[in-house]
C-alpha cells in the first residue's frame, strides 16, 4: 500500500494565526463597549471605517504584488491593525481621518515592507503617529465622556458631525469636545495647578481620568484574558506597566504636586490598551523573553517621559515605534543561553 | 612572543585548578532526588495504551525478510554470503569492516535468493542493498559463540567484542553500534550509567512493553553493562506515566538483591528521553554542546539496547528481532509484537488484523520524530521502535505556512533553549553563517517548535535543509582546499623547475663564455685532443665482438628490420 509523505512532526497543530486573531479581536471587545459608552457612536465609525479600509487596502495591494489576496486576508492581521487604530482615534473626528491612517497603516508601514511579518513598525502606530503629526487639530476631537455635565452628542448628529464636518444649529464644536484628561493635565500642571487641584474637576474620577479609568479596566481584564488564553506572553505588559509604575511613583516620591500618581498613569490614556494589544504585537516586538521585557520597560519609560515632557498628551504610540527601532539590537544582546553552552556569545 | 611558551606549558597553575575541578565535578555526580525539568518541552497525549491492551507476543516468520546492509549509523556491513547459500538463524550474513558498523545476521534459517537494491525505511526514500532470505519455516539456530558463561567476571574488552558480533546497535532510534559506547575510551571513568527508559514519544510502548514482560532479560542487559563500563552508579530513566513497567522493574531489582541500580521516575514531558534531557533531568548538568555524555563521566543506553546485551550474552543469540509497536486508529488491533528483523511491514500490519478505512499515513517511529513512509513494502529494521498507522486526525495534512510572525511560541518549548524563530529566518534567507552563530547544530530536531507553530510553518524541515546545506558546503570546501593546494603545489612545481631551467642555462652560458679569454692555440689543443678521443673510442667499438656478429644473413637482415622500426616507432611517438 502506499502512502504519502511528509515531514516530521505529524501531530495535529496546537496553534492557528486565525485563532490568534479571532482572540485578539475578542479581547478587544469589553474595552470597544466602554470606550463606546463614554464616548457615544463617534468610536463604533471609527472602528468600522479602519476596519473596511484596512481590509480593502490591503486586499488591493495583494492584487497588485500578485499575492494569494483570500488566503492572505483570512489570516486576520489587516483588521486587527483596523480595530487597533479605530480604539485610538478620537470619536468626533472627521471620516478620513480614520480612512487615512488606515491606509497609511497598511499600504506604507505593513504591506510595502512584504506584509504580515515583515513590517519592522507597529502598522497601526504608525497609521496613528501619521494622524497626530499631520491632523494635530482633528485629532483632538474627543467628545466629553458620558456622566460628565456636557452636550453628549446623539446618533444622527454624530453621522452629521463625522461625515459632512456639520453641527446642528446654535451648536459649535467647542461645546461638543472637551480635552482628554491627560491633555488637561498637561495644560494645567503648565499653569501650576497641583495635582490635587486638578483632580477635584469633574473630568476626573475615583483614580484617573473619568472614565478612561473604566476603559483602561476592560482593556486590563481583556488583556489578562488574552495571556490566559496564551495568546500573549506576560513580558511585556508586566516590563511597560511596572516600568510606568516604577518611574512614575518615583517622581510622585518627590513631587507629589506636579507629578501624576502611578494609579493615574496605569489607567489613563492608552497605557492598558498599549501594553496587551500594541506593543505585543509579536512581528515589531522583540522576540526573545527577556528581550521582551526590556522592550516593555522602554516603552514604559518612553511613555512616562512623552506624557511628563513631550509635545503630545499620551506618548504610547512613539514609545511604541521608538521601541521597535531598537528590537533587534535588543534581540541580539538577549539571546538566551542555549544547552550546553556557558554564555549565549560561545560558540 | 615571550609568553608563548608558557602557554604551551600541559600544566600551568590554571590548567591544574580546571583539572581538579572537572575530577571532583566527575566523582561529585549525584543523581537528583527531585528531578529536574529541562526548558520548554510538550505535554501531549501519551496515546500508549492502545498498544498496550494486548501482552507482548511472537510474530510470526514471513516467507520472504529483507535484510538491510545498513541499519546502524556508520558504514554498511560486507555481505558474507552468496545468493543461493543456506542460512541458519544467528547465522552472520554480512561483516562490519569499520571502526563505527554492525555485522547483520540471519533472522531466521533459510536460503538466500537475492542480494540487491529494495525499498528501505530510511528518509531519504532511496533503495538500499538488502540481503532477502527465503524462509525455510524450520528456524533451526546455528550454533553460536556469543554465550558468555561467567559473563560478570569476564574481561570488558571481551564483552565489547561479543556486543560487537551480535551486531547491537542502539534501539532507541539512532541506532548507534553499542559496542563503541560501551567503551568509554582509556584514563575515562564512568561515573553514571543512564538506562534511558523514558519512552516520550507518543504511541510508542515497545519499551514498557519489553520492560513489563522481560524484566528480567533488562535487569541482565543493565547489570552485563554496569560490569562492562566500570560505572559506579546505574539508573534508569522513566517517565512517571509508566506505573507498571516502574514497578515491574523495581521488583525485579529487589528480587534480584540489586540495589545499586535505581529507578526514577520523570515528569512526562516530550522529549524527556532526549539523552541530553534525560542526563539533565536526572542529575542537573548539561553535556556541552558539540559534547558527549561521557565528557560528565555518563554513559546512556536505551533499555532496550540493554535487553539486547543481556539476550547475546545470555542466551547466545545475536541481534535479529526487537520488539515493535504496531499501533494508530489505522490499524485494527494495535499490539506489540516481538518481530524478527528483515519483516516486511505489510506482513506486520496483516499480523494486527490489517488496516483500519481511517489508515492516511504510514509513519516508523513517534508522530514526532518519526520517518513517513511511501509504502508498507519495506522491511522492519534494527531501528524500528514502532510502526504508526496513522488516521487523517492523528496525522493531518500540512496546512499552507503563513509568514512567521515572531510570535516566540517556538522558543518557549525549545528544549535546547534555542530561538527557532531566529533559526527560521535565517535559514529562510540561506544565511549559512547566521544560523550557525543561533547554534544551529545544537539543534535536535525533536519538533516542539513546529507542533505550536501558529504559522503552520514546517520549521524542522527548514533546520534540516540548512544543516545538509552546510554540511554540504563544507564538503565542497574540503574538496576546494584540496585542488588549491594541489593547484599551488602544481604552480609552485612549474616555477622551480623554470628556475632550475634558468640557472642551468645560466651555468651552461658561463661555461661557454669562459674559454673565449684562452688563447687559440690552446683551443686548437683541445679539439686534436677530443678528435683523439673519439678515434679511440672507434677502435675500442671495433674491437669488441658483438653476439649478433655470427649470425646467419637471414637473421641479420631481420635485426636491421626491426631497429628500422624501432626507429620510426621511436620518431612517431614523438610528440
Amino acid at each position: 500500500m502506499e502512502f504519502p509523505t511528509q515531514s516530521s512532526p505529524y501531530l495535529p497543530l496546537s496553534n492557528d494565526l486565525n485563532r490568534l486573531m479571532a482572540q485578539v479581536m475578542l479581547a478587544l471587545i469589553p474595552g470597544a463597549l466602554c470606550l463606546f459608552w463614554f464616548f457615544g457612536w463617534g468610536v463604533l465609525f471609527n472602528l468600522l471605517i479602519t476596519a473596511t479600509t484596512a481590509v480593502t487596502a490591503e486586499a488591493m495591494v495583494l492584487k497588485l504584488r500578485k499575492r494569494p489576496v483570500m488566503a492572505t486576508l483570512s489570516d486576520g492581521s489587516a483588521i486587527v491593525t483596523g480595530l487597533l487604530l479605530g480604539l485610538a482615534l478620537p470619536p468626533l473626528a472627521p471620516w478620513w481621518i480614520p480612512v487615512v491612517g488606515a491606509l497609511f497603516a497598511i499600504i506604507v508601514a505593513k504591506q510595502l515592507y512584504g506584509g504580515l511579518g515583515y513590517n519592522p513598525f507597529n502598522p497601526a502606530m504608525v497609521g496613528y503617529v501619521v494622524l497626530i503629526i499631520s491632523f494635530p487639530l482633528q485629532m483632538t476631537l474627543w467628545s466629553p465622556p458620558r456622566g460628565i455635565e456636557a452636550e453628549f452628542l446623539p446618533f444622527l448628529d454624530t453621522v452629521r458631525l463625522v461625515f459632512t464636518q456639520a453641527l446642528a444649529d446654535g451648536v459649535t464644536l467647542d461645546s461638543v469636545t472637551m480635552a482628554t484628561p491627560l491633555d488637561t493635565s498637561k495644560t494645567e500642571i503648565g499653569l501650576n495647578l497641583t495635582w490635587s487641584e486638578i483632580l477635584s474637576k469633574p473630568l476626573y474620577g475615583s483614580f484617573a481620568g473619568h472614565g478612561w479609568e473604566w476603559i483602561n479596566m476592560t482593556f486590563l481584564i481583556g488583556g489578562l484574558w488574552l495571556w490566559q488564553r496564551r495568546a500573549i506572553d506576560w513580558h511585556i505588559p508586566v516590563g511597560m506597566l511596572s516600568a510606568l509604575f516604577i518611574v512614575s511613583l518615583l517622581f510622585y516620591i518627590a513631587d507629589a504636586d506636579s507629578f501624576g500618581s502611578p494609579i493615574f498613569h496605569l489607567f489613563s490614556g492608552a497605557t492598558m490598551l498599549g501594553a496587551f494589544f500594541i506593543a505585543t504585537d509579536p512581528v515589531s516586538a522583540a522576540t526573545t523573553p527577556r528581550g521582551r521585557l526590556y522592550f516593555g520597560a522602554g516603552i514604559g519609560i518612553l511613555t512616562y517621559v512623552i506624557r511628563g515632557w513631550g509635545g503630545y498628551p499620551d506618548g504610547v504610540a512613539f514609545a511604541v515605534l521608538l521601541m521597535n527601532m531598537a528590537a533587534p539590537t535588543i534581540d541580539y544582546y538577549t539571546q538566551p543561553r542555549v544547552f550546553g553552552h556557558r554564555d549565549p556569545k560561545d560558540s | 612572543m615571550n609568553d608563548a611558551p608558557s602557554r604551551r606549558l600541559p600544566i600551568n597553575g590554571q590548567g591544574i585548578f580546571a583539572l581538579a575541578a572537572c575530577t571532583i565535578q566527575r566523582l561529585m555526580i549525584t543523581i537528583l532526588e527531585q528531578a529536574l525539568n529541562f526548558h520548554g518541552g510538550l505535554r501531549l497525549d501519551a496515546n500508549k495504551a492502545q498498544s498496550l491492551r494486548t501482552p507482548l507476543r511472537q510474530a510470526s516468520i514471513p516467507e520472504r525478510l529483507f535484510v538491510p546492509l545498513s541499519q546502524h549509523i556508520g558504514e554498511a556491513a560486507e555481505p558474507l554470503v552468496e545468493v543461493g547459500d543456506s542460512l541458519l538463524k544467528g547465522q552472520p550474513m554480512a561483516r562490519s569492516l569499520s571502526y563505527i558498523s554492525a555485522p547483520v545476521h540471519a533472522p531466521t534459517s533459510g536460503r538466500v535468493i537475492d542480494i540487491g537494491a529494495y525499498p528501505v525505511p530510511h528518509p531519504s526514500g532511496l533503495k538500499a542493498d538488502c540481503i532477502v532470505i527465503e524462509a525455510d519455516g524450520e528456524d533451526q539456530a546455528a550454533p553460536s559463540g556469543l554465550r558468555m558463561e561467567a559473563v560478570f567476571e569476564a574481561d570488558p574488552a571481551d564483552i565489547r567484542q561479543r556486543v560487537r558480533d551480535a551486531g547491537i546497535v542502539g534501539l532507541g532510534g539512532a541506532g548507534f553500534p553499542t559496542s563503541v559506547k560501551l567503551n568509554p575510551g582509556p584514563d575515562r571513568e564512568v561515573e553514571l550509567l543512564v538506562i534511558n527508559a523514558a519512552e516520550c514519544e507518543p504511541y510508542i510502548s515497545c519499551d514498557e512493553a519489553l520492560m513489563c514482560c522481560r524484566t528480567q532479560e533488562v535487569i541482565d542487559g543493565i547489570r552485563i553493562m554496569r560490569h562492562a563500563l566500570h560505572a559506579r552508579q546505574v539508573v534508569i530513566g522513566i517517565e512517571d506515566n509508566m506505573p507498571n513497567a516502574i514497578s515491574c522493574l523495581q521488583n525485579g531489582l529487589d528480587e534480584a538483591g540489586d540495589t545499586d541500580i535505581r529507578v526514577i521516575a520523570i515528569a512526562t514531558v516530550y522529549p524527556a528521553g532526549g539523552e541530553k534531557q534525560l542526563i539533565y533531568t536526572l542529575i542537573g548538568e548539561e553535556v556541552p554542546s558539540q559534547g558527549l555524555p561521557i565528557d560528565l563521566g555518563i554513559v546512556c543506553h536505551n533499555v532496550g539496547t540493554a535487553a539486547a546485551v543481556g539476550r547475546a550474552l545470555l542466551q547466545g543469540e545475536p541481534l535479529i528481532s526487537r520488539v515493535v509497536t504496531v499501533t494508530g486508529a489505522g490499524v485494527r488491533q494495535p499490539a506489540n509484537l516481538d518481530v524478527r528483523i528483515g519483516t516486511p511491514i505489510a506482513e506486520l500490519i496483516a499480523q494486527c488484523g490489517g488496516y483500519t478505512d481511517k489508515v492516511a499515513r504510514l509513519l516508523m517511529g513517534g508522530p514526532m520524530m518519526g520517518v513517513s513512509l511511501p509504502s508498507d513494502a519495506m522491511p522492519v529494521i534494527k531501528t524500528t521502535n514502532c510502526i504508526l498507522a496513522a488516521s487523517r486526525q492523528e496525522a493531518p495534512q500540512a496546512l499552507p505556512a503563513h509568514p512567521c510572525i515572531r510570535c516566540g511560541k517556538c522558543a518557549e518549548v525549545c528544549p535546547a533553549s534555542l530561538l527557532p524563530q531566529q533559526l527560521f529566518w535565517y535559514a529562510h534567507a540561506q544565511d549559512f553563517d547566521k544560523v550557525q552563530d543561533y547554534k544551529l547544530f545544537d539543534c535536535i530536531e525533536c519538533g516542539c517548535c513546529a507542533q505550536v507553530c501558529p504559522s503552520h510553518i514546517p520549521l524542522v524541515q527548514y533546520y534540516r535543509f540548512a544543516k545538509t546545506e552546510i554540511w554540504n558546503q563544507e564538503r565542497e570546501r574540503e574538496k576546494a582546499d584540496i585542488a588549491r593546494q594541489r593547484h599551488e603545489f602544481r604552480l609552485e612545481r612549474l616555477e622551480r623547475e623554470k628556475k632550475e631551467l634558468q640557472a642551468r642555462r645560466a651555468k651552461a652560458k658561463k661555461a661557454l663564455n669562459k674559454p673565449k679569454a684562452g688563447s687559440a692555440d690552446s683551443k686548437k689543443a683541445e679539439i686534436t685532443a677530443a678528435l683523439e678521443r673519439v678515434k679511440a673510442r672507434k677502435a675500442e667499438q671495433a674491437a669488441t665482438a658483438r653476439n649478433t656478429d655470427n649470425l646467419t644473413e637471414e637473421q641479420q637482415t631481420k635485426i636491421a628490420e626491426i631497429d628500422k622500426r624501432r626507429a620510426s616507432d621511436h620518431n612517431e611517438n614523438r610528440p
